[in-house]
């Protein structure tokens, strides 16, 4: 297990990726899942800096653990702000027209689409998220 | 991400290279803007492009609605991660993809 402690502002998301991507590489993980991985990060973590401090600021600890015996990375983002469970958002409709769209909840339906598994709990005050990908 | 632009007449190329995310969508959404007087078609070309989040996606329908009305907007060279978020998210079906 590995960790990294950043300001929950949108310009740490580049560290992030970096510190994640560096991970992956050092696994040999292919393109496709470190890219679908990156696109999960930036969603997430973008959530995370807009919402969860309010006007407020604060820290989020990004942690990467690895599972050898079935290849299983998993990216755990830990903040101490308002309690958010990002997969109570309802999915939204992909089916309406370029006049009709929202861009809202379309990050977080991504993920949930493109990631093994996904989990949420809040414990201790703090929100605790969980992103799966075989690698 | 660095962004490249190429005016032909009165059709203007934006080239793409690197991510499209959360913190590089408002420097396209800036270009885009101050770039879009008397073009009548815009091609967006991904083929250097790494990937798209959904930041980007606000970005490519802002260029996409105001484009509509006028020779429209396609995408070009978009490589397989970019493909899944616009299949998933039904993008595809709104783009002009080539």
């Amino acid at each position: 297990m590995t960790e990294l402690t950043v300001q929950a502002i949108v310009d740490s998301i580049p560290k992030v990726t970096e510190f994640i991507d560096a991970q992956l590489e050092a696994l040999d993980c292919a393109m496709r899942p470190q890219m679908q991985i990156d696109v999960a990060i930036d969603e997430l973590f973008a959530n995370i800096a807009h919402y969860a401090y309010g006007d407020e600021t604060g820290e989020v600890t990004v942690r990467f653990d690895f599972d050898p015996s079935d290849r299983m990375a998993s990216i755990t983002f830990v903040d101490n702000g308002m309690p958010f469970d990002p997969l109570k958002k309802v999915d939204p409709d992909v089916t309406l027209s370029a006049e009709e769209r929202e861009i809202g909840g379309l990050g977080i339906f991504l993920v949930k689409k493109t990631m093994d598994n996904m989990t949420y709990r809040y414990e201790d005050g703090r929100n605790v998220l969980t992103i799966y990908k075989h690698i | 991400m660095k962004i490249t632009k190429n005016l032909n007449g009165n059709a203007l190329n934006i080239a793409l290279e690197g991510r499209l995310d959360t913190t590089t969508a408002p420097e396209l959404e800036n270009e885009i803007k101050n770039s879009l007087e008397g073009v009548a078609e815009l091609t967006m070309d991904f083929s250097k492009l790494d990937y798209i989040s959904s930041a980007g996606l606000r970005v490519l329908l802002s260029a996409h609605k105001i484009m509509a009305n006028r020779g429209g907007m396609k995408v070009t060279h978009v490589n397989e991660i970019v493909n899944e978020v616009f299949d998933v998210t039904g993008f595809a079906d709104i783009l002009n993809i080539e």
